[in-house]
């Protein structure tokens, strides 16, 4: 047994040109940001205002950078799978070797569903809901920080995966027997598994933070049934998340005891049952994608109510929805596995439990449609991507429906008419529905607004794009073509991976549009300041607030009578009352607690993923120490003094006055 | 911030003496009475076993009620309504997912 485990400088992929000109670049522009952060002498301003931030404002923009990062590198994945398809017709072998192709299409998933899509929720979750209760943070900062950090951990994991030997070859959901030490001896599966321990924590923990927050934190007269509705969308995902990530972690450790310790719950050998892996594996996966799309039907409520300058329809029924969905995402999970042999009556319990949840889904649909109806109806950025999110999402919501019939899924399992229908409702309702609050909470969160020519721009090449890429992924369905497939042999597929790959470069133009539109609204966020804090004429809580929000959100806790807070206090006038006398604030001290911690479990797991025992106990031990040394803190938090929260909250009145005036 | 999520837990219903004491001596009694049963083979077995689970149940209402402080007054609905809705999706994925793997079992063949 070596000191280094089973690392050693042959785990580099040097043979491997396209692993080495990534990995080349990726050091050219980190060395390049290093030498920035340098040259402006930026390093103390990063360290004590974002990594150390306990603020729920900057962990969410935090949690957002690291989505659009990782949302860079599961497009380029993506890109390169279409592609290769593309090339490889005919029999042809085109560029991408399987053993290297399996690893791609296994981390695109990963990547997208954990370190984008759920990066992308939380962020946003973390910027909106206390604002929308009108709470000064969330209830537990440290612990928003540590999330924060553990989340980053992971995806640091599966990046160092790309350079320092492989990822997985077994697809996302890593089924065993496959992703047994038997078929997969490496490292790639340790690198999953431990990627994903460790951002599950995060997120287990996000989860609880934000329950506690929105059932302890609210305003004053603030009742359940006037919470903000993108605030109960993701109260809903985080009962999800505090109900399911268990599981995932739960199974997750089975398999590392049967790849470490040589147990067998889920091996061929010794009475093991990977049926059972399949099982809790989709048990923690089903709940998991309406852990993703409720808080974007959340959002979509928010911008139509917003844009369409009226109350939200049915706002009782859209709570209620959220709550049936959540309770039936828990009983449909089999409909993954419909083929895996559990008999017609089991089948079709969970094939009809999958249809009902249409109906709460349409009654989402119908409530922002009614409330477009009669409403005036501002065609902005964040507008555009719900209006397409409500058509895409319909269409792939009913080829679930479809998928649901077991008679049809026994024919349509693993082809590519599953991989188009989940990428229509993840891509249509959850990625749009991010893309849409990003526009739309983007000046909240920075104080500017965002370049509409290119958000245009970027959201119909998302539209155009998605429809040129996946359409023909249900054609192809159709006529047979399976899913992970490397290459091909015949010729009627062809054109259909030919149209397909034409609408991922279109997607790839709405991408480059996307940070297009970041650069130049940064480069002229002076012209487009929001300086009153309202610049969409919103109706909730959050917009009470100066863009961005002053650090203690709040000067005076808002008291709240209705579901629309702000609406109200705005056809009142008593939104932005000059107040007499401020009280001090009680505000949380940043601590380095978090990034040190997430930095120890980094060391732990990459020493796990190589067998490095010395090192993972070294990691482990950190992290604990770490954690109690925090423990023992007692400074933790100080006073935001009245004449500070005075200049403050005179300087942001004094702005909203000049325009009005 | 962080004091008021403690303050809201230090508020919760702590039980009195008088009331730990009635779920302790029901503990016992609910103990007391299979383990009876078992030793001295009064029953018949069916029945012992019956007694047994019921007896199981009955205590774990005893001890949520006494012992985690679980009711229905404004103050506890919280609680009570969380653990409800744990038990009811544990029990439905425990439930369900015994169906599903002994439905697969049972259509296996066996070389």
């Amino acid at each position: 047994m070596s000191l280094l485990g089973k690392l050693s400088l042959d785990a580099v992929p040097y043979h491997e040109p396209i692993i080495m000109v990534t990995l080349a670049a990726i050091a050219v522009g980190g060395l390049a940001l290093l030498a920035i952060l340098t040259k402006y002498k930026a390093w103390g301003m990063l360290w004590n205002n974002w990594i150390t931030s306990v603020d729920h404002k900057r962990l969410g923009i935090m949690y957002i950078v690291v989505a659009m990062i990782m949302l860079v590198r599961g497009f380029a994945d993506a890109i390169m799978m279409r592609t290769q398809l593309a090339l490889a017709t005919n029999g042809a072998t085109g560029y991408l070797p399987p053993e290297h192709y399996d690893q791609i299409f296994s981390a695109h998933g990963v990547i997208m569903i954990i370190f984008m899509a759920m990066p992308f929720m939380i962020g946003l979750m973390n910027i909106v809901v206390p604002l929308q209760i009108g709470a000064r943070d969330v209830a537990f900062p440290f612990l928003n920080n540590l999330s924060f950090w553990l989340t980053a951990s992971g995806a640091v994991l599966i990046n160092i995966s790309l350079g320092v030997g492989e990822f997985a070859r077994t697809g996302w959901v890593a089924y065993p027997p496959l992703s047994e030490l038997t078929y997969s001896p490496g490292v790639g599966v340790d690198y999953y598994i431990w990627a994903l321990q460790i951002s599950g924590l995060g997120t287990l923990l996000t989860g609880v933070n934000f329950l506690v927050t929105v059932f302890k934190m609210r305003a004053p007269g603030m009742k359940l049934m006037q919470i903000p509705v993108f605030t109960w969308a993701c109260t809903w995902a985080n009962i999800l998340i505090v109900a399911s990530f268990p599981i995932l972690t739960a199974t997750l450790g089975l398999l590392t005891l049967d790849r470490y310790l040589d147990f067998h719950f889920f091996t061929n050998e010794a009475g093991g049952n990977a049926m059972m892996y399949i099982n809790l594996f989709w048990a923690w996966g089903h709940p998991e994608v309406y852990i993703l799309v409720l808080p974007a039907f959340g959002i979509f409520s928010e911008i139509v109510a917003t844009f369409s300058s009226k109350k939200l329809f049915g706002y009782t029924s859209m709570i209620m929805a959220n709550g049936a969905i959540s309770i039936l995402g828990f009983i449909v999970w089999l409909h993954h596995f419909f083929t895996m042999g559990s008999g017609a009556n089991v089948n079709a319990f969970f094939g009809v439990m999958t249809m009902i949840i249409a109906v709460p889904t349409g009654v989402k649909l119908f409530n922002w449609i009614f409330t477009m109806f009669r409403g005036k109806v501002r065609i902005t950025v964040p507008m555009l991507w719900t209006l397409g999110a409500m058509t895409t999402f319909t269409i792939g919501g009913m080829t679930g429906v479809l998928l649901a019939v077991p008679g049809a899924d026994f024919v349509l399992h693993n082809s590519l008419f599953l991989i188009a229908h989940f990428h229509n409702t993840i891509i249509g309702g959850a990625v749009f529905g991010y893309l849409a609050g990003f526009s739309y909470w983007f000046p909240k969160a920075t104080g500017f607004k965002l370049n509409a020519k290119y958000g245009k721009a970027a959201f119909w090449c998302w539209q155009i794009g998605f429809y040129v890429a996946f359409m023909p992924l249900y054609v192809l369905g159709f006529l047979g073509m399976t899913r992970r497939l490397n290459h091909t042999d015949n010729p009627d597929w062809n054109i259909w991976l030919y149209i397909a790959c034409v609408g991922a470069f279109i997607i790839l133009l709405g991408i480059i549009f996307q940070f297009t539109q970041l650069y130049v609204s940064i480069r002229d966020r002076k012209q487009n300041l929001d300086t009153t804090g309202d610049p969409w004429g919103a109706r909730t809580l959050e917009w009470s607030t100066a863009s961005p929000p002053q650090f203690y959100n709040f000067a005076k806790t808002p008291e709240v009578h209705s579901i629309d807070a702000f609406m109200e206090a705005k056809e009142n006038g008593t939104a932005y009352a000059k107040q007499a006398e401020y009280a001090p604030i009680h505000m949380p001290k940043n601590t380095s607690a978090g990034v040190l911690m997430g930095a120890a479990l980094t060391v732990m797991g990459f020493a796990l993923i190589w067998h490095i025992w010395w090192l993972a106990i070294v990691g482990f031990v950190g992290t604990i120490g770490i954690f109690i040394v925090r423990a023992y803190n007692t400074d933790v938090d100080y006073y935001v003094q009245p004449d500070e929260v005075k200049r403050i909250e005179e300087a942001h009145l004094k702005n909203v006055a000049e325009v009005a005036a | 911030m962080s004091d008021m999520a403690n303050q809201a837990a230090h508020d919760d219903g702590h039980g009195s003496a008088k009331s730990y004491l009635i779920g302790f001596v029901l503990s016992i009694i609910l103990t007391a009475i299979p383990f009876w049963a078992v030793m001295t083979h009064q029953l018949s077995k069916p029945a012992t076993v019956v007694l047994v689970v019921v007896m199981a149940v009955v205590q774990i209402i005893v001890h949520l009620k006494y012992f985690l402080h679980l009711d229905f007054t404004p103050h506890g609905k919280e609680n009570a309504i969380a653990f409800i809705f744990s038990a009811v999706i544990i029990g439905l994925v425990v439930g369900l997912s015994i169906w599903i793997i002994y439905s697969a079992n049972a259509l296996m063949m066996y070389m």
